[in-house]
């Protein structure tokens, strides 16, 4: 790397800066894993030191959580919801925050913040009109009950995210595209959106853990175990009145964090990377 | 190659307002290197948009090889156009970007790539085909950007400020590198600048704006020697054309026109120059003085002088100066616009 050495000092201190993030991120990692594996007796036994294995690990809890509840299900329908969810966003809210950023002019900035202004309104207090809607629907107690409802904000973000990423886009990049031989709507698949990567797939994220997480909406709308997801199902069967099933609480969590955490990871540097720079200047 | 064609090509943004560009009436020739010369906010870059179909004008039609393409989109215009930014796309390699107009055509793999070679030799950028935009550095993008423009063959270049971002020895050798490749090509090519080095050198004919109307259109003899209003005499020249008010008109003259007055031979306008400043150019000298006497009394004159002949001229002191009568341009002085030539009296 360039520019002038540091002093000893200044690189210790940034070390332990860097070091100090790094353990404070991967804590609660750190936490869910020993958890998993310890024995209901060292977990609660306050004599013992909770940051390492007191006694010999076991799968216990593992096997409570695979056999004793629909984990398994649990997790295969945050997928589903997950992906379908992913997919009707990205289909809204890319072309709308595109035309938002690119053809409506100052009218277009109101009417992005408008949209936006929508995603503050809270859940807990949409839940109740929404519940009508979805038995309206027919769909209470299925899955589609939230593949439909979840988009109610996670589209109205991911506009206004994606319109700052278009906007960042130079307009002399889609005039040459148009010059070069492209239809307007051609520069926007062959060049739009490749030079968005980071933006959709930052909204891809979102929505999905989005899903993974939300609460209120997926424990009103649907009441049978077997249609829930991971944030539901999980809470609900594992903590029994005032049990705790501490090991298998954290072994859900991990199982389906971890992906997650793989998934952002390998996409970092494009999260990061200034995507635009040398495309103009 | 073609002809590129305005009538009365007009674009308004806002009703009510100024047009941007307004009733430009204008004829290339074939092959020709025609330059848009203004100040920003002329309206240059509006009417070359509005040629590329970038823009959609309020009124008036654009032709390019006789036929008119006013409604036709951009891609069907048979034109290539290098933007002030380059507008590399920022995601593709060298190669992929000057293929792009290609694989937008619909040309066949093989060919495409028989024809990106072609055009990176030709500017000399072979060895940059794998590189991004991002790893390249301003000439070499500018190259990039010509070679993009280049592959397809059009029938006309469009270039708007092409070598605005490129550090002043840079601009220089593009300039000459542009030139001496339209003489090679042929292509008709209008090119958009507000800097009238530019315009001079590189322009078969210039077309200067102003405030979107066409001030003149001529070669860079005619526009600088027989500038048709006082906006284009005064705009093109470095110092600018001194311009004298009358009661009825206004005389022009530029500053290398004003000298020693032993140097002139034949009709000529004395004037005598109380010379307020000297800056120093190396090979010529810029004075800047003040009329001292006559019926001008007071206004400032520019002169600019070679070096070798500017001895004795010092900060301070009057000298006798005089403009050949042929050089002094004659403007009305209600309309700016260029009038007869008349006899002037200085006394």
């Amino acid at each position: 790397m360039g520019g002038p050495r540091r002093s000893p000092l200044t690189r210790l201190g940034r070390w332990l800066i860097v070091i100090g993030f790094a353990a404070l991120l991967a804590f609660p990692f750190y936490w869910m894993a020993i958890t998993t594996f310890k024995q209901t007796s060292d977990l609660y036994n306050v004599e013992h030191d909770p940051f390492v294995f007191n006694a010999a690990p076991t799968l216990d809890h593992l096997r409570l959580l695979f056999r004793e509840t629909l984990f398994l299900r649990w997790f295969w329908n945050t997928t589903v919801a997950g992906a379908a969810v992913v997919a009707i966003t990205l289909v809204l809210a890319v072309p709308a925050a595109w035309a938002l950023a690119r053809l409506t002019g100052r009218f277009g900035q109101q009417l992005g913040i408008g949209i936006f202004l929508t995603y503050l309104v809270p859940p807990t207090l949409l839940f109740i009109p929404m519940s009508r809607v979805v038995s309206w629907l027919g769909l209470q107690d299925t899955l589609w009950a939230i593949i439909v409802t979840y988009p109610t904000f996670t589209v109205p973000f991911s506009i206004w995210l994606l319109m700052g990423f278009f906007k960042a886009i130079p307009r002399d990049l889609e005039d040459a595209a148009l010059v070069d031989g492209l239809t307007r709507f051609g520069a926007f698949v062959k060049l739009v959106i490749p030079i968005s990567v980071s933006g959709i797939l930052t909204v891809v994220i979102f929505s999905f853990t989005l899903v993974t997480q939300e609460f209120v909406y997926a424990l009103t709308f649907i009441s049978s175990a077997e249609h829930q997801t991971v944030g539901v199902g999980v809470p609900i069967y594992l903590v029994r009145g005032d049990v705790y099933y501490w090991g298998s609480l954290m072994a859900a969590c991990l199982i389906t964090s971890l992906p997650i955490a793989v998934v952002y990871n390998l996409f970092l540097d494009r999260f990061i990377a200034g995507f635009t720079v040398g495309a103009v200047k | 190659m073609a002809v590129v064609e305005t009538r009365k090509l007009t674009k308004v943004f806002k009703k009510a307002e100024e047009g941007a560009v307004n009733d430009v009436d204008l004829v290339t020739r074939d092959g020709e290197f025609l330059v848009f010369l203004g100040p920003s906010g002329s309206g240059k870059s509006t009417l070359l948009r509005m040629i590329a179909g970038l823009e959609e004008p309020t009124r008036g039609d654009v032709l390019i090889g006789g036929d008119v393409v006013t409604d036709l989109p951009p891609r069907a215009r048979g034109i290539a156009m290098v933007f002030q930014s380059y507008a590399l796309y920022p995601h593709l390699s060298v190669e992929q970007n000057i293929g792009f107009p290609l694989k937008a055509h619909g040309v066949p793999k093989p060919k495409r790539r028989e024809r990106v070679d072609w055009a990176a030799s030709l500017l000399g950028i072979q060895h940059l085909l794998a590189r991004k935009p991002r790893e390249l550095s301003g000439g070499e993008r500018q190259r990039v950007a010509l070679a993009r423009a280049l592959v397809r063959e059009p029938t006309v270049f469009l270039l708007d400020e092409p070598l605005s971002n490129l550090d002043a020895k840079l601009r220089a050798s593009a300039r000459e590198e542009l030139t001496s490749f339209h003489k090679r090509v042929r292509t008709t090519t209008i090119y958009v600048t507000h800097d009238q080095v530019e315009a001079m050198s590189m322009g078969d004919r210039i077309v200067v704006l102003n405030k979107g109307i066409v001030r003149q259109i001529g070669t860079p003899h005619e526009v600088y020697d027989e500038p048709a209003d006082t906006f284009v005499a005064t705009f093109l020249g470095s110092p600018p054309m001194n311009l004298v008010e009358d009661t009825d008109f206004i005389a022009g003259f530029r500053p290398e026109s004003v000298v020693p007055a032993e140097m002139v031979r034949g009709p000529s306008a004395p004037i005598r120059l109380r010379i307020r400043l000297v800056e120093f150019l190396g090979s010529e000298r810029i004075l800047h003085g003040v009329i001292d006497g006559g019926r001008f009394d007071g206004r400032k004159v520019v002169s600019r002088v070679a070096t070798a002949a500017s001895g004795g001229l010092g900060e301070g002191a009057a000298h006798d100066f005089a403009v050949p009568a042929s050089e002094v341009k004659f403007f009305d002085r209600a309309t700016g616009k260029r009038a007869a030539p008349r006899e002037l009296s200085w006394r």
